[in-house]
This record gives structure tokens, C-alpha cells and sequence, in this order.
């Protein structure tokens, strides 16, 4: 098989979005944006968690509390927006007004920075502990930030937080549907946290993701700075799920910390690359579409309440017969067709 | 002459249990030393102080002129030291050839630069396990290996960091005569390029016939060192370690 370039790579990620855009767009069904953005906002989960989880080694069960932390930093933004005049002189208002509100973008950003951050400090702080005691350390993170966000008054508390999302958004003179805009932005989110992760997989960086999956024992006797490859993967599996996070507000419209700490997201971002396969980019993508999808499907035909249980079941029946994943299962069909 | 490493007074204790007791050891380049000792003695201990896998509490360890205390066990592996495991501890996900690999990109490049490109990292691992003479399997994965394959791939990946100081933790133990031999050969090749190594053993024949000096450790004390024909008649190795 040949290897792509990134640019190529990134290229043809982009324009098999672009299609799925133009489907839906020329068929006017809003429904598909909306389900199209819930997978794909479970690709760049996945994609993220696998950096850490797969390449690394290290179970995060915390990712709900990074794409909540994504969202709620948005959630504060704008509440601040709302503020300028109460809290700032006239002069200083002014030019804050001229600033905010932020858009999308810039949000994401602030998103990946604050989650980023987090994710560095969790690496931090848990460095000494791998296996089980990283993965309850996790959760307690998740808990404690949970309830930071439920005692936060400003953004909402445990009231949660209205964001009032506009029809439409004026660009360049072109009225665009607002969905489709979030649906275009997580489309490019996507296409980043794949190529990057393809990018770390076949570089030097991968390949000491791998020693400390493996033993970080004898990583470092090759040679490999763990702890600093450890935080790298931290920061940028937090950065990632913090960006995920950041639309979510003007997507769902009302934000509260039951639903952004929401146990899917944990379990979702877990599920994927496991039944996908997690040493490799596509295995977090194969599963995100196909969970996704599944669990798109049952929402409308069942009930949103048996989307876990899809969840559960599949992962179960992974575990038993596809122990490494879909890709790990191809790629043992094709070394034993080679021998 | 100048020793190469310079290990000064150091003492390790984990909780009650004292390991090491004030060990001062000195190996000249090129020296080939066999350290030998009981079970529990501390040799590994020892080792892993060397190496920064564990940080002395006194003393200290100087190896080509720098002190290396407090240094991480990478930073001590880009400045010279390599290791092999006792219990041999691949990367159970890579292939032999990528095994190699890790220690060239994170420890030759760092300490010369990038190697020029992916086609002389490939020669270099090939180079390498032809050394061992693994060069067959470079695409096998480690659970393929035997035994003593296994060894030579522990000493190929500690080889593949260019080091000055190889250390070979017991890579000989549970391994057949001839196997045995095969080792030695080997070590006796690394030797020949300049290489110092310490071999740590207790197959006896093969660290007389490896060293040129012999340490001996029990309970954490150096009890003996010198001449390895004159360590082992030495009337306290024999009562403490080789027996009557």
C-alpha cells in the first residue's frame, strides 16, 4: 500500500465532507446535519481519547469533563459578552464590543486552550499512576470539575445556560443556514484531528507513543523522555475533545452540566476506538461512523434511551470476537492470507 | 588514566531494607568487568542506580566526567549508558527492525543530529540485527523470537543506542551451553570495538572466561575486586557466594 501525503490525505477528507454537504444541502434535509454533526463530533472524540488511549496506553474516562470544559468555556464567553456593560466603563465597552461576540472559530481555540490546559495539568498530576489508578483518576477529574460547573453561577450553575443560536449567518454577502455552518466547522475539526493523528503515527512521536504503551521501562532505557511524550499526549488529546466541546452550545441550545458531562460522551469516546481498533487513525473513525450511525438510527426508529445500550452490547460483542478491533481484525485476515 | 564511570559511595534503601551499603566501583573504558554475587545482593539495584531507572540516596555516580545524579534514565542513555533487561522486555507491538529503531531516533539523533534519511535508519537496523544475526526476522514480531534470540534482540536495541557503557544484566541465565557460548561471542565482539562492558552473571564459566576483573557484592557491600583468578579464591567470595 502507498502512503498518502497529508496534504492529499486532508484533501480527499475534505472533499468526501464536501459531498455529504452537498447531498444534504441539495436535498434540504436539516435532520442530516444535525445527525451528521453529532458523528462527526464523535470523530474528533475518538480521534482525540485514541491519542492518549491508544497510542499511549493510558484509559481516559474523563472525557466528558474536556468536552464539557470546551463547551462551557464558550458558554462563558458569551455570558461575558452579555456583561461588557455592566461590568466596564463606556470607552473600554466600546471596544469590547468590537471584539465580541467572538465567533465560532475563536471559541474553539479558547476551547482546545482551556482543555488543553487541563489536560497537561492531569498528566501532571497523575504521572506516577498507570493502568486502573489513571483511569479512576480520570473519573474523579470529571467529578470535580462536574461540580465546579454545577457551583458556577455565572455560566448557568446547575440551571444550565440558554444560548440563543441565529438562522442564519451573513458571510462575505452570502446568507448561510447556521447548521450547516457548525456542521462545515466540525467537517474541518474532523479533517484536523485525523490528519494530525495519521501525522503522529507515522512519526517519531508515534513511535514513543507506542515504547510507553508497550513498556516505559525500557523506553527510557532506549532512550525516550516518557514524561514528556505523556504530556504532549495529554495536552493535545484534552486540546482536541475541549474543541469538539466549544460549538456544542450553539448546537444543542441549551447547555446544562448534566447533558455536556453526559455519560455517552465518556463511553462513546471509549467505545469507538475499541471497536474500531485503536492502533491506528481509521479505527477510531471506523467506529465513530459506525456507532454513530447506529445509535442516529435508533434515536428516530426506538428511543434515545437505548443508544447506551447499543453502546454496551457492541462493545461486548468486540470484546469477544474482535478483541483488537475491526482493523485489527482485517489486518489478521490479511497477515494470514500473506503466510 | 581516567575511569569512565565513577560510581562513589552511594546507598540505595527501600523502606528497613538497606540494598546497597556505600558501593564504590570504578571501570576504565574499554574494561570488560564481571560483577557477581548472590541473589538479593544488589546487583540489579545497582544497575538500575547506574542507569536512573532508581536514584541513589547518597553518594554519586560520574560517568565520562559528568555527574549523573537526578539525571532521568533517558537523559543518562543519550549520554552514554545502555542497558539490557534481565528479563528480556521488547516492544511486544513492533517488529524487530522497529525494536532498533527507537533507541536511533531517540538517542542517536538527539546526541548527532537527524539521520540523513529512512533509507539509512533502515540499513542501520538491518546492520544491527545481521550483528546478532537476526537479520532474517527483522519483520517478525518479538513473540516469534526463542529464547536466546530473544537475549540477543535485549542486547541488539541496547547496542543500537551507540553506547560507551554497555551494561548486560544476567542476559545469559536459563540459556543452553551452546547458547551460552553464542552470547559471549557476541559480548567479546562489542568488547573488540571499544566498547566497556559490565556483565553481570552467575554462570561462572562464562563471566572467567568474559572478564578481566571481577566485583563481587553481598548484601549490598562490596566484599571483593581484582583479578577475577584471585576474587575467586579469595577465602571471603567463597564462604559468602561461590561456596567450599
Amino acid at each position: 500500500m502507498k502512503a498518502m501525503s497529508t496534504a492529499k490525505f486532508s484533501l480527499t477528507a475534505v472533499a468526501t465532507g464536501a459531498l455529504v454537504m452537498a447531498f444534504a444541502h441539495w436535498f434540504h434535509v436539516d435532520y442530516l446535519f444535525f445527525a451528521s454533526y453529532t458523528i462527526l463530533q464523535f470523530i474528533v472524540l475518538a480521534t482525540a481519547w485514541n491519542i492518549l488511549g491508544g497510542y499511549c496506553g493510558y484509559v481516559n474516562f474523563g472525557s466528558a469533563a474536556f468536552f464539557a470544559l470546551g463547551a462551557y468555556s464558550s458558554v462563558a464567553l458569551i455570558k461575558f459578552d452579555a456583561e461588557i456593560d455592566a461590568w466596564f466603563p463606556e470607552g473600554a465597552a466600546n471596544v469590547l464590543h468590537h471584539i465580541f461576540p467572538l465567533p465560532i472559530p475563536v471559541l474553539i481555540l479558547f476551547g482546545a486552550l482551556v482543555s488543553g490546559v487541563v489536560g497537561f495539568g492531569m498528566g501532571y498530576l497523575t504521572l506516577r499512576l498507570r493502568g486502573s489508578f489513571f483511569a479512576i483518576a480520570t473519573l474523579a477529574m470529571a467529578v470535580v470539575l462536574q461540580t465546579l460547573i454545577v457551583n458556577w453561577d455565572f455560566v448557568g450553575g446547575s440551571r444550565g445556560a440558554y444560548i440563543i443560536r441565529p438562522d442564519n449567518l451573513e458571510f462575505a454577502g452570502i446568507e448561510i443556514n447556521y447548521i450547516e455552518y457548525l456542521f462545515a466547522l466540525m467537517l474541518l475539526l474532523a479533517v484536523i484531528a485525523l490528519a494530525t493523528a495519521r501525522v503522529i503515527e507515522r512519526s517519531q512521536l508515534g513511535f514513543g507513543f507506542a515504547t510507553i504503551r508497550d513498556d516505559e521501562l525500557a523506553a527510557e532505557a532506549c532512550g525516550v523522555p516518557t514524561l514528556r511524550l505523556k504530556l504532549i499526549a495529554t495536552t493535545l488529546s484534552g486540546a482536541f475533545m475541549g474543541m469538539a466541546g466549544a460549538p456544542f452550545p450553539y448546537y444543542i441550545g441549551y447547555l446544562q452540566p448534566a447533558s455536556a458531562f453526559g455519560l455517552e460522551y465518556a463511553v462513546n469516546s471509549i467505545a469507538m476506538p475499541m471497536i474500531g481498533g485503536t492502533t491506528s487513525w481509521v479505527g477510531p473513525l471506523v467506529g465513530a461512523i459506525l456507532l454513530g450511525s447506529a445509535q442516529q438510527y435508533a434515536t428516530v426508529t426506538i428511543s434515545s434511551a437505548v443508544n447506551l445500550l447499543i453502546v454496551g452490547l457492541m462493545l461486548v460483542a468486540f470484546v469477544i470476537i474482535a478483541p483488537n478491533g475491526l482493523i485489527g481484525l482485517v489486518q489478521e485476515r490479511l497477515r494470514r492470507k500473506q503466510s | 588514566m581516567t575511569a569512565l564511570l565513577h560510581v562513589d559511595n552511594i546507598s540505595k534503601r527501600f523502606g528497613g531494607f538497606v540494598a546497597l551499603d556505600g558501593i564504590d566501583l570504578e571501570v576504565e573504558p574499554g574494561e570488560r568487568l564481571g560483577l557477581i554475587g548472590p541473589n538479593g545482593s544488589g546487583k540489579s539495584t545497582l544497575v538500575n542506580c547506574i542507569c536512573g531507572t532508581l536514584q541513589n540516596e547518597s553518594g554519586s555516580v560520574r560517568f565520562d566526567g559528568n555527574v549523573m545524579d537526578g539525571l532521568a534514565a533517558h537523559e543518562r542513555t543519550h549520554r552514554g549508558v545502555a542497558r539490557s533487561f534481565q528479563l528480556p522486555r521488547p516492544f511486544h507491538s513492533m517488529t524487530l527492525a522497529d525494536n532498533l529503531r527507537i533507541p536511533l531516533l531517540y538517542t542517536v539523533h538527539a546526541r548527532v543530529g537527524p539521520l540523513r534519511s529512512a533509507g539509512d535508519l533502515d540499513a542501520r537496523c538491518h546492520d544491527l540485527l545481521e550483528m546478532v544475526g537476526l537479520a532474517k526476522k527483522a519483520k517478525r514480531m518479538p513473540r516469534d523470537l526463542t529464547q536466546v534470540e530473544m537475549r540477543k534482540l535485549e542486547l541488539a536495541r541496547a547496542m543500537a543506542a551507540e553506547p560507551k557503557l554497555l551494561i548486560a544484566d544476567e542476559s545469559m541465565a536459563g540459556l543452553s551451553h551452546s547458547e551460552i557460548d553464542d552470547i559471549l561471542t557476541l559480548l567479546v565482539r562489542l568488547s573488540e570495538r571499544g566498547i566497556t562492558i559490565i556483565l553481570i552473571e552467575h554462570i561462572m564459566s562464562a563471566v572467567m572466561s568474559f572478564s578481566q576483573r571481577l566485583a563481587v557484592l553481598v548484601s549490598g557491600k562490596k566484599i571483593a575486586d581484582g583479578k577475577p583468578e584471585d576474587v575467586v579464591r579469595d577465602p571471603e567470595v567463597v564462604r559468602a557466594y561461590l561456596g567450599q
